[in-house]
């Protein structure tokens, strides 16, 4: 177990040896500083919490337990703290940087990230509902329909797929494989699109589970 | 050179572009030599027309031949920077008034000729 934390680039396509055009996902992935280690005997649990992007405002701005907790790990202030499961925990210690180099090319790995928002939205868009025909004398196109039965159950299921807010849910997909690793620009390139827009972070670890492909 | 993040992206593709490919524009007559496995064999196939279309850019970068063979349209649309081309050579400087030369399907023969670009022409030549 590995991981690391970056920003969605964008999506480009590269080719490979055989002529193929692959879609790929561009990260920009750390450097991350280690700022806490959980052990086993402390916490029940082995993680690291990286820190990801300096905050470049000056350090009054900053809250003050926020800046403590970094001053104890003798690191400089970062946005983004996250905790990710590292199976070889002792060879990190607080204050080391993680770069692109955890991963190589080949790997699978799990990307997570935050979904685009799309605001309140209806059934047609957050459901793939059919909707209703546009012409040939409807007034009811994108509405959602009947929602229930009649006198049993007398009620509207509970889950109903309705009308509501949609998007920036978090969203995990697994098993993409690294296409390549630049160090030199920490970048990471994924095949396959990730959840997100631009410049939105993600979290890249390695693969938990099986792809049907390697199993 | 771009900054940003477009501009990383631009990077990225950087390696992938090739550096060797001659100015062509729609309306001119290029030779398209095309690398072809069959089997655990390669040979090259040349596929000969007129670029009615160009489109995109970096590595998603497109152009489109059009040929007509035995009486038969035929399109072809290749990736610009794609490895299976191995080179493209302009037979012919076309001069045309449009980016995308799609009124060509709807002609044969002699409605379908372009203008030879003598201008574009003779500065090839003073540069070999």
């Amino acid at each position: 177990m590995k991981g690391i934390i970056g920003r969605k680039v964008g999506m480009t396509q590269i080719f490979d040896e055989n002529g193929n055009a692959i879609p790929v996902t561009v990260i920009e992935a750390g450097p991350c500083v280690v700022v806490q280690k959980r052990t086993k005997e402390k916490d029940g649990y082995e993680a690291l919490q990286l820190g990801y992007q300096e905050i470049t405002k000056s350090e009054e701005k900053i809250p003050k337990p926020y800046l403590g907790h970094f001053k104890k790990a003798g690191v400089k202030p970062m946005k983004i703290l996250k905790e990710i499961k590292f199976s070889e925990i002792d060879k990190y210690n607080v204050g080391d940087t993680i770069t692109v180099d955890i991963f190589q090319k080949g790997e699978k790995v799990d990307v997570t990230g935050t979904t685009k928002g799309r605001g309140f939205a209806g059934v047609m868009k957050r459901w793939s509902f059919g909707g209703f025909p546009d012409s040939h004398g409807h007034r009811y196109h994108r509405a959602v329909g009947a929602i229930g039965c009649r006198t049993y159950p007398g009620r509207v299921h509970p889950g109903k797929r309705m009308a509501g807010h949609y998007g920036v849910d978090t969203q995990t997909v697994k098993n993409l494989e690294i296409v390549d690793v630049i160090p030199e620009k920490n970048l990471i390139l994924v095949k396959g699109s990730i959840p997100g827009h631009k410049n939105s972070i993600v979290v890249i670890k390695s693969a938990v589970g099986r792809s049907r492909k390697n199993a | 050179m771009l900054g940003g993040l477009d501009g990383l992206l631009k990077s990225v593709q950087e390696k992938y572009l090739k550096k060797d490919i001659p100015e062509f524009r729609p309306g001119d007559t290029v030779r398209v030599y095309q690398k072809v496995k069959e089997g655990d064999k390669e040979r090259i196939q040349v596929f000969e027309g007129v670029v009615i279309r160009k489109r995109g850019s970096g590595t998603d970068a497109t152009f489109t031949v059009r040929k007509v063979s035995y009486g038969v349209g035929i399109e072809r649309t290749y990736p610009l920077h794609s490895p299976v081309i191995e080179k493209i050579e302009v037979v012919r400087f076309g001069k045309v008034r449009r980016a995308r030369l799609y009124y060509l399907r709807e002609r044969l023969g002699k409605d379908a000729r372009i203008k030879e670009d003598l201008k574009r022409q003779k500065k090839a030549k003073e540069k070999k």
